[in-house]
């Protein structure tokens, strides 16, 4: 099958941007939503103390 | 809040559902194409990468012209995430067309008016990105980068009808012409749906990470 990788190559590197753009999106999420959660625990606490 | 996770959920299967109709179109059902052979395949990606990234940047000038007008953040959020993931799909219509343009015609790149144009598209909406971090406060960021986000759109329609308005090594307008059989028809309309969806997950996720941004300065002010 002539040029077979160069087509292996074009779809590899979609899935490769697709996924890897999709868990560094997920990290980032991740990351955000336990700094919310801190930044409301630290809230709460210094309402507790006021 | 449960109805939102569970239309995320929904549509990460459709959009799964999709992808592997896609593949399976393009890799068994689909006949292979005469004279450039099995490489002709990245068509059924690289068509649709291309329409989506034209989608995104449109919705990047609608958020863009909306911010400048009603100047609620809401607008530069959609239009900010947007333009990232219409710099995605920018990236790898450009990859995928490199590597289909290799074996037909013997070079990687051509200076020629379609992928120049697409080039020039890619490098705008990297400097719409790259803008805000010049300016001194946020809004004003917001609204260098609205600028950009409009008139950077001049530059979808130019790469869209390259081949139409200039002579170009790129193949020529053959889609609307009628040139494709019906099952290759199918199999660009599919992936096309597929790649849509795609963008509407990853359009989804990044205004709710932006809006979560927002929400950590606001917690941090109210800290201080």
């Amino acid at each position: 099958m002539e040029n077979a990788g160069y087509l292996f190559a074009a779809f590899t590197i979609i899935w490769a941007v697709v996924f890897g753009y999709v868990l560094l999106l997920l990290n980032r999420q991740r990351r955000q939503q336990q700094e919310i959660n801190s930044l409301k625990e630290a809230s709460k606490e210094k309402q507790a103390e006021q | 809040m449960q109805e939102r996770h569970t239309f995320r959920i929904g549509l990460l299967g459709l959009s799964f559902v999709l992808m592997v109709a896609a593949l399976y179109l393009v890799f068994i059902y689909v006949p292979p194409e005469k004279e450039m052979g099995i490489v002709q395949r990245i068509f059924y990606f690289h068509v649709p990468l291309a329409w989506v990234a034209f989608l995104a940047f449109f919705i990047v000038f609608l958020g863009s012209v909306l911010y400048l007008w009603k100047r609620e953040s809401k607008w530069d959020v959609l239009a900010n995430s947007s333009a990232e993931v219409g710099i995605v799909f920018t990236t790898l219509f450009l990859i995928t067309g490199s590597i289909w343009a290799k074996p037909i015609w013997g070079v990687w790149w051509s200076w020629d008016s379609r992928l120049t144009a697409a080039l020039i598209l890619w490098l705008i909406y990297i400097a719409y990105i790259i803008v805000r971090s010049f300016a001194t406060e946020e809004s004003r960021g917001a609204r260098f980068a609205a600028v950009v986000g409009i008139v950077g759109f001049i530059d979808v329609p130019i790469t869209a009808l390259a081949i139409t308005l200039w002579r170009t090594q790129h193949p020529g307008p053959t889609i609307f012409q009628g040139s494709l059989s019906p099952p290759m028809m199918l199999t660009l309309l599919v992936c096309l749906v597929a790649f849509t969806i795609l963008y509407c997950l990853l359009l989804i996720q990044r205004v709710s990470m932006k809006n979560d941004e927002i929400e950590i300065s606001r917690l941090k002010e109210l800290g201080s």
